[in-house]
């Protein structure tokens, strides 16, 4: 699979460079990765890219190069301001966004306070509510064995072998331990210690009509919990994924783009 | 040199088969399936009795620390420790050490400012300002601390601090962290500009660099000995020497294991507190110590860079290996301080931290260690690297020689 094609874009009075995976035809579609990088998700956006162009941003300090950019935004309402600087930059209007788990929130955070910025929604086993009753794992917590149950259906299948495998040559091999680490602590900043940061507060705003995508084994978050996302925003619906845990779209990458093609229609 | 008594203050009665049953001695053990509080308050009496011991036996100084939601130390508050050692120790010279208490973790950091000032003025200007960042556990999962904002809390609240202590006015404080209409701090210290300050590490590049262009001091707080330490010692006093500084011994504190006996053969009544301390208190999940973003990038790429060191579990080992390896020095006076005095000369230690108490160590052990520590290991000590080096880190009214074998002579007598 050759690399995603990416483009860099300074932002944020220059204080931050981006890579942005760029590819595909069709309309705009912005994808939002999850806590550990853009590094899994390239077969599920090629998916995507036959029929819309791709928009990948990588969050804030996993760029590489740009590390130290993880400290030029502070806080939500930071981050939601630089994306919505990010969008003007890539002079998308309103394109659809998708995110998945962390990146399922700050799409969630987007659409709600830039409901004009969003054409339609697709969370895939998104973090941002809480409830007492079946509390969120805190995924930067867990035990190496531990974090592979959680995320997948099927822990010893070949998708976990794949997440988890690191690469012989030992430039890559550096690069693929820091880029899965630091992705964590760069998106960690916004959910630690847990991910409940007001998005009850803001998730009625939310008008795009939704898709909620969630993996019936989801070992992190609940599936009990794409109920309560499509209960709060108003035009949602949920597909609940089979054999597939917190990486849906990983782990059943074709069912899951189907599910998504089928809601943005032709 | 200076020999400071440091004290962890950790659970001494666990059940035999606790490490069976925790993986971690942090955050996993529940409080009502482990702890006694009626035993919890003897030991924190026994330590204070223990730290006062050392005070009255001639040791220059006690170290308190801060820890969280564990079995290997719970401090929770330096401050009330050093506070009732501030008091206890009136009028003696001794200097209160606290190592300390833990600036990201508390908000706003002028209440550390406000406790430390405080204890140096009940102590008559005896503070050490030691500031810890802070243990991954402690700060990020205990209080909470976003990893990947530790360090710069971290600077910007020793920053806040300083300028706190020292003020000739009321002013604003415009932080990223932390935001202070009015700062004008009461109490101050009786030392001025600022207490000495010392600032632990596990010797990062970013850490000793920090410490070095500030001109404090750095404590190593090792549990695996002196021995095991040298690329740690050359790393650090080769980034002194390439920033500038002067070879000032009192620039580096470490941390030793140290327990005598009236015989090398009698030191093996400290075998199972060596053990428990090894086998049960010093277990962490690694989870919860390599916790994204507590590392910055730099470290992190350095240290998936680095090769990997010697991999062994420590529960392998057993108390002889301890000694063999260095982990701790134990044995009779002369024992301990020729193996104390190499470690000294080759790290060039000016602040030994001696951790005189460790594990499961009963109260009336630890007296003995304590007094056997400070009359027969601690004289031969004290005059090493004196005539060359003034201790700048050092509570500035404490700075005259004294004599610690009369000290000590008198607290046994």
């Amino acid at each position: 699979m050759a690399a995603m094609p990416m483009r860099k874009l300074r932002l944020w009075q220059d204080k931050i460079e981006t890579e942005v995976a760029i590819f595909g035809s069709g309309p705009p579609l912005v994808f939002l990765h999850g806590s550990w990088g853009l590094r899994n998700d390239q077969e599920f956006l090629e998916l995507l890219a036959r029929t819309h162009t791709v928009y990948a941003p990588k969050h804030p300090g996993t760029s590489e190069g740009d590390s130290e950019a993880v400290h030029q935004i502070d806080d939500w309402w930071d981050l939601i301001v630089y994306h919505g600087e990010l969008l003007d930059r890539l002079a998308l209007k309103s394109p659809v966004l998708v995110g998945h788990s962390f990146g399922g929130l700050v799409a969630c955070e987007i659409a709600a306070a830039m409901p004009e910025r969003v054409e339609k929604l697709v969370l895939i086993d998104p973090v941002g509510l809480w409830r007492e009753d079946m509390p969120v794992k805190n995924w930067m917590l867990l035990s190496p064995a531990d974090l592979r149950a959680a995320l997948f259906a099927d822990p010893k299948g070949e998708h976990a072998e794949k997440f988890f495998q690191l690469p012989g040559d030992t430039t890559k091999r550096i690069d693929a331990q820091v880029g899965f680490i630091w992705s964590q602590a760069c998106t960690g900043k916004f959910v630690w210690p847990l991910p409940d940061k007001g998005l009850k507060k803001h998730i009625h705003r939310i008008a795009a009509p939704t898709l909620i995508v969630w993996g019936k084994a989801d070992g992190i978050i609940a599936p009990a919990y794409a109920d309560e996302f499509g209960r709060r925003i108003a035009h949602a619906r949920v597909a609940m994924m089979e054999s597939a845990g917190h990486m849906p779209h990983f782990e059943q990458a074709e069912n899951v783009a189907r599910t998504v093609s089928d809601f943005l229609g032709p | 040199m200076k020999a400071c008594m440091f004290h962890l203050m950790p659970y001494r009665d666990l059940p035999a088969d606790f490490d069976k049953h925790y993986k971690s001695a942090y955050i996993d053990p529940v409080w009502f399936d482990v702890a006694d509080p009626k035993k919890v308050g003897q030991y924190y009496n026994w330590t204070l009795d223990e730290f006062i011991h050392a005070a009255r036996s001639g040791m220059n100084g006690v170290c308190t620390n801060q820890h969280h939601q564990n079995v290997y130390g719970f401090m929770a508050n330096p401050s009330l420790m050093g506070s009732v050692l501030a008091r206890a120790t009136d009028g003696m010279n001794v200097a209160i050490v606290q190592l300390g208490s833990t600036l990201p973790s508390t908000s706003p950091p002028t209440r550390i400012a406000e406790e430390y000032a405080m204890i140096d003025c009940i102590s008559g200007g005896r503070l050490v300002a030691g500031f810890p960042a802070g243990l991954p556990t402690d700060a990020t999962i205990s209080n909470g601390v976003v990893p990947v904002e530790q360090r710069e809390r971290y600077r910007e609240a020793l920053e806040l601090v300083q300028k706190a202590w020292c003020a000739k006015e009321v002013f604003a404080w415009n932080g990223k962290h932390y935001q202070l209409p009015m700062v004008n701090l009461w109490p101050r210290p009786i030392q001025q500009p600022h207490p000495p300050i010392w600032i632990p590490g596990s010797g990062s590049a970013s850490t000793v660099d920090f410490v070095v262009d500030r001109d404090d001091s750095f404590c190593h707080l090792s549990y695996y000995g002196a021995q095991n330490a040298h690329s740690l010692g050359d790393f650090y006093w080769d980034r002194v020497t390439k920033r500038g500084r002067d070879a000032n011994p009192h620039r580096l504190g470490f941390l030793q294991l140290i327990g005598v006996s009236e015989s090398d053969e009698a030191a093996e009544e400290y075998a199972p507190h060596a053990e428990y301390f090894f086998h049960k208190l010093l277990r962490t999940a690694p989870q919860y110590r390599d916790i994204p973003g507590y590392m910055d990038h730099a470290s992190l790429v350095h240290a998936m860079k680095s090769p990997l060191r010697e991999r062994f579990d420590v529960r392998d080992l057993r108390y002889k290996d301890f000694v063999d390896r260095g982990f701790v020095i134990t044995g009779s006076a002369a024992t301990v301080r020729d193996r104390l005095l190499d470690g000294i000369k080759r790290l060039r230690i000016g602040h030994l931290l001696a951790l005189l108490h460790f594990g499961s160590m009963p109260h009336e052990l630890c007296m003995k260690n304590i007094t056997l520590f400070s009359r027969d290991v601690l004289p031969h000590l004290q005059d090493q690297w004196d005539d060359e080096w003034e201790d700048r880190w050092w509570p500035e009214t404490l700075r005259q020689k004294r004599p610690v074998a009369d000290a000590a002579a008198a607290a046994v007598s």
